[in-house]
């Protein structure tokens, strides 16, 4: 334990090779994922599975320094746009927001407290680094698609991130909004697909099927390539070459698991809201080797 | 100031009668020339939100999604993220009805600095049936926390509103119709958001109306004042937020108050209206507008007339209040 938290503490940059780069990384999304567990512990509400599933794709845009954000000046004009379209799994994005120095690790405490700024779903004009009120699916890429209009609008450089849920691309405002992408060549969003195979009800196969889903994504103009969403270092390489093809969009489908990370939450499609008990996240601790403390 | 779209000659005056959309146009170019931050999105709507010019001045300040109106709010909000001031054009029977929980996500609770320029709202699009007319908008835009809505009334009016968006800042409903009507404001005329203008005096009976049914309602004072009645006639086109002083001004020092609009008359300025009676300052009221029901086929001055929404219908109904009191 004691390691693990020496590592928490070190910065990214102080890392010089690509193995440490990744376990720091795998360290600290392991912590985003005990941190959002436990916050849906106290909130007895949550949505465990998406914020497993996506906690490495977290970690490695904003630590892994990715993004160009700056915590201390939330609104620099320049920053790269991150939008989290999956707005639900605010525990994870909370806990990577936090770790990312945009908001004291202390307020996590609140999550969905009375008052509290961090509400069930992101509210940018209540929390520091929040760039798009989400939480309705099919809201994100839209809003990313104007962002990325406007970098070009402004003849500014900033990337637009985006990341999605697989279920939440049954939502018809998404394929709206990617044929406009498409249509102006938007070479400066990155659409980045959490391919959990599972919704809320069931596998996505088994409700509506998302497969042939590169295919899908091709077929409408964007460059794309499929990533191992819990491997950090093949993440890290793939989105620091951006974008995959000059004068296209690109969408990454990164492969996950859903409940990531611990073994009675992950493949489960009744742990997408599911609420771990004490026990549970004493067990959830142990696997992952991870401690928190707000 | 633009050209007229219909003149209209009788044999004693002729009158002039414009399409409020030119106007709102014109103002667009005027203020993407002076700031650089105006942008216009469209739904395919090139024609009917009267944008081609606009299209050739500002290619690269012009986008359009396509027909597809969700999408459309949530690319408003990006590109206000990204410090542009976006103006999302087009017909407001789609814009409003289509896209309504993304103006409810995107714009209004997001507070975006996003304009909708609603445009042929109301029973514009007569003819074409209730599924083109958007008579529900002004109900479903102004009961959302942070937005603004404003109808204005006529040219002069549309280019001041549009003007002004460009001070405010938060989401904004405008609306903007394509039905021609005649000119009631003056070159000089100045628009305040959330005042109430006072088009006519009288104490004997109040009239609020806005957009185009505003000049009906000046026939009927007219009519009125034949019959010896003085009404007071205010243009409400600021929806929300409402100027409730005037209201309340004026149920206290006149007979009651009639509402007329090219909207449903539940939940649009009447019932906005009604809302501020009903707690400040019980009134008797006339609600004009649309009843709970779709329209028949007909132009828009058939439908509006069709259902008492004119100079006739306005003057009797003020003609009950003042005999109410007495």
């Amino acid at each position: 334990m004691g390691r693990v938290k020496e590592m928490i503490e070190q910065r990214f940059e102080e890392l010089s090779n690509p193995e440490e780069r990744a376990a720091w990384l795998r360290s600290k999304a392991n912590w985003i994922r005990l941190s959002a567990m436990t916050m849906t512990h106290h909130a007895k509400l949550g949505h465990t599975g998406g914020d497993l599933s996506s906690a490495d794709i977290l970690a490695t845009l904003y630590l892994g320094r990715i993004l160009s954000v700056k915590p201390s000046e939330p609104q620099w004009e320049l920053r790269d746009r991150f939008v989290m379209s999956k707005g639900h799994c605010s525990g994870a994005f909370y806990s990577t927001l936090a770790q990312a120095g945009f908001f004291p690790l202390g307020q996590l405490k609140t999550f969905m407290d009375p008052l509290s700024i961090l509400n069930g779903h992101p509210d940018k004009n209540k929390l520091p680094g929040v760039e798009a009120n989400t939480g309705p699916l099919g809201h994100g890429l839209p809003i990313a698609v104007g962002m990325a209009l406007a970098a070009r609008m402004n003849n500014q450089r900033w990337r637009v991130f985006v990341l999605v849920g697989d279920g939440e691309l049954q939502e018809g405002s998404n394929w709206e909004a990617v044929m406009c992408a498409q249509q102006y060549g938007l070479d400066n969003l990155i659409v980045i697909v959490d391919r959990n195979g599972i919704q809320q009800g069931d596998f996505t196969e088994n409700t509506i099927r998302m497969e042939p889903l590169a295919d899908r994504w091709t077929s409408f103009g964007f460059a794309v390539r499929q990533v191992d969403g819990h491997d950090h270092s093949e993440m890290l390489e793939a989105f620091s070459a951006v974008p995959i093809l000059r004068g296209k969009p690109s969408c990454f489908i990164a492969k996950t698991i859903k409940g990531k990370g611990v073994s009675f939450a992950e493949r489960k499609p009744a742990w997408h809201h599911g609420v771990p008990t004490r026990e549970q996240l004493q067990v959830a601790a142990k696997e992952m080797g991870v401690e928190v403390e707000w | 100031m633009v050209n007229p779209v219909i003149v209209q000659k009788s044999e004693s005056h002729k009158t002039q009668l414009y399409d409020c959309r030119d106007a709102y146009a014109k103002a667009l170019e005027e203020m993407a020339e002076i700031d650089s931050r105006v942008c216009v999105v469209i739904n395919d709507s090139l024609s009917s939100a009267k944008m081609r010019d606009f299209q050739a001045k500002y290619p690269a300040r012009f986008v359009n999604v396509g027909i597809a109106e969700q999408s459309m709010m949530g690319v408003g909000n990006g590109l206000a993220n990204g410090g542009m001031i976006p103006y999302l054009c087009g017909a407001s029977c789609f814009l409003t009805a289509r896209a309504m929980e993304q103006i409810k996500v995107d714009l209004a609770y997001s507070n975006a600095n996003v304009r909708i320029c609603g445009m042929s709202s109301g029973m514009a699009y007569g003819q074409l049936g209730p599924t083109h007319h958007s008579i529900e908008d002004l109900a479903w835009t102004r009961i959302l926390p942070n937005m603004t809505v404003v109808v204005p009334a006529d040219p002069i009016e549309t280019a001041a509103v549009m003007r002004y968006s460009l001070e405010h800042f938060g989401p904004m409903f405008l609306r903007i119709s394509r039905v021609p009507v005649r000119r009631v404001h003056s070159d000089d005329y100045r628009f305040e958001l959330g005042k109430a203008v006072v088009l006519r005096e009288g104490n004997d009976v109040t009239i609020i109306s806005n957009g185009v049914v505003l000049s009906r309602t000046l026939d009927a004072a007219e009519m009125l004042a034949k019959r010896g009645v003085q009404a007071r006639v205010l243009n409400m086109s600021s929806v929300k937020p409402l100027d409730r002083e005037t209201i309340i001004k004026a149920a206290r020092e006149t007979a009651g108050i009639v509402t007329a609009e090219e909207a449903l008359a539940a939940g649009g300025l009447g019932g906005a209206v009604a809302e501020v009676l009903a707690l400040e300052h019980p009134a008797p009221m006339r609600m004009l507008g649309v009843p709970d029901t779709f329209a028949p086929t007909g132009t828009a001055e058939f439908l509006l007339d069709h259902f008492g929404i004119s100079a006739e219908g306005v003057t009797k109904a003020a003609l009950e209040l003042v005999k109410q009191k007495e």
